[in-house]
């Protein structure tokens, strides 16, 4: 399974207006794997995200998904192969009804019509959204527009999911509907996000990202607990382990 | 700030339009796009005078609204727009032509009123049948029949990207507006002296806007091809669509239909 290994390496990155957002990053993502990209505003988060993708490309060092550098003349190989969910939805949605936005990619790849239909119904019954096949993306609710992004990019039936801020305005019953869909894809999931209750639920490996460096890279459990790191990256411990704001008891005795 | 609201309205009120289940939709689009340059051509066709041949045409129009089943008032609405444009073209045709052409109910009519007249019919008609092939179309599929008539590819996707960029731009004018007069409660609109810094934030916003949209679509596999899904083949009914209105429009437009149906009742008459 080596072609879903997904390798930084030595990793910058410089915006044109001189600003540093990646800063020598490197680090390897196995197949399956779970990982949460976590950090304050302006860490780099996105822009990791972006030159995973080929839509920035690094000022120095390299990204290899597999045994493919990430170039511009792989990006069509890489673009199949890792599915980007944008942060805001309405980005993404612009055919004028679900269908069509879902069926964008596969049609793109010049699928048979018939071959479309199919992978465009499945996807949507995947995320549940079947019924709003015919409808105008605008008109969706932002639960049901960020399921229809990422129907958009299941389509192309991707090895690797990387989602950017996937819960950011959802309401909380969508936010978990959306964790449960997400916990039941098996592909290799990349989740830049500042939801780290969502990590913790989720991810099997947190990245915490400051400056465009690497602060740490380990189990969620043992990074999203350790309340001094999350305070030196402008973040701070999840809801779920902080202790009862009413009693104060500790999180674990209240789950009891 | 109604007013690019309704703007995006008006704008997303064509694109659900063209969403209905009706026979007109249920046709072949480039049935439906060759029937609109037909029309086009018919409509222009005629010369500067000549109103009264030009009122059969007006069938045309009428029948699609009401097959379709496309709400007339936001459509003429819509065609208003375009008026200001003509009326500004053919105002003074009354003041250059005042030989007079014809008598109506006893007031002389010159040639002048006639022409502004049949330029304002035109131009009603034939934005009314464009507007008409995007309601019952939709552009994706517009642009899909251009690419089987052979426009290239560069052109459709300008088309197509233009159409989408339009609402883009309007959003953020609207969200612009928005914040500028939540903090200027008593402006009856934007002081001239922020506009310029306004314009360019629109400018900008809608130019990273459509940068984000350009790459959701190129991540997913997008490379100047717009796909837009194969339409179904041509059907018989297709080609009778066609050929049926190819055939009333050149009727209309090689009789004079008004006065042939004058000179049968006319004749009953007597």
């Amino acid at each position: 399974m080596s072609h879903h290994v997904i390798d930084f390496n030595e990793l910058y990155y410089v915006y044109p207006d001189g600003k540093q957002a990646v800063n020598g990053v490197s680090f390897r993502i196995h197949h399956g794997e779970s990982v949460g990209i976590v950090g304050a505003n302006g860490a780099g988060k996105s822009t990791l995200l972006m030159l995973l993708v080929g839509i920035l490309l690094p000022t120095k060092g390299e990204i290899r998904v597999g045994e493919i550098p990430v170039a511009k003349k792989t990006l069509p190989v890489i673009r199949q192969r890792i599915g980007l969910a944008f942060q805001n939805p309405d980005d993404q949605l612009f055919m004028t009804t679900v269908y069509d936005d879902v069926a964008f990619g596969p049609r793109n790849y010049q699928l048979s019509e018939p071959e479309v239909e199919k992978r465009v119904m499945k996807t949507l019954d995947t995320v549940g959204i079947g019924h709003l096949k015919d409808r105008a993306p605008y008109k969706l609710s932002g639960g049901e527009k960020r399921a229809a992004a990422i129907a958009a990019v299941l389509s192309m039936d991707p090895d690797i999911l990387v989602i950017d801020e996937p819960t950011a305005a959802l309401d909380p019953k969508s936010r978990r509907r959306l964790i449960n869909l997400l916990k039941g894809f098996t592909h290799t999931k990349i989740i830049a996000t500042h939801d780290l209750d969502l990590v913790l639920e989720i991810c099997d490996r947190t990245i915490v990202i400051k400056e465009g460096r690497i602060v740490s890279d380990d189990s969620p459990v043992k990074i999203l607990a350790d309340a001094g790191l999350m305070e030196q990256c402008g973040l701070e411990t999840p809801l779920t382990i902080q202790n009862c704001p009413v009693c104060g008891s500790p999180a674990h005795r209240r789950t009891q | 700030m109604s007013n690019i609201k309704d703007s995006i309205f008006k704008m997303r009120f064509l694109d659900e339009t063209a969403e209905k289940r009706t026979p007109v939709h249920d046709l072949h689009p480039l049935a439906k796009l060759l029937v609109t340059i037909a029309y086009l051509i018919t409509v222009v066709s005629y010369g500067k005078y000549e109103i009264s041949k030009i009122l059969p045409l007006v069938f045309y129009p009428v029948v699609i609204l009401f097959l379709a089943e496309i709400p007339p008032l936001p459509m003429l609405k819509r065609t208003l727009l375009a008026m200001p444009l003509v009326v500004g073209i053919g105002v003074f045709n009354p003041v250059f032509d005042r030989e007079i052409i014809t008598v109506l109910f006893g007031l002389p009519v010159s040639g002048g009123w006639t022409s502004f007249l049949s330029l304002l019919l035109k131009c009603g008609l034939t934005v009314l049948s464009v507007l008409l092939l995007v309601a019952t179309t939709g552009m994706e599929k517009i642009s899909f029949a251009l690419r089987m008539l052979f426009v290239p590819r560069i052109f459709v996707l300008q088309l197509l990207l233009t159409y989408r960029f339009t609402s883009v731009l309007l959003e953020e004018a609207a969200s612009i507006w928005n914040a500028y007069i939540l903090r200027s409660p008593f402006a009856r609109g934007i002081s001239c002296k922020a506009w310029g810094p306004l314009l360019g934030q629109m400018l900008m916003r809608t130019f990273d806007r459509a940068q984000r949209v350009y790459q959701a679509m190129v991540l997913r596999g997008f490379n100047g091809e717009y796909n837009t899904g194969s339409a179904r083949q041509l059907l018989l009914k297709d080609f009778l669509y066609f050929a049926s209105w190819a055939a009333f429009f050149a009727i209309a437009r090689y009789y004079n239909i008004p006065l042939f149906i004058g000179s049968i009742m006319t004749g009953v008459g007597k």
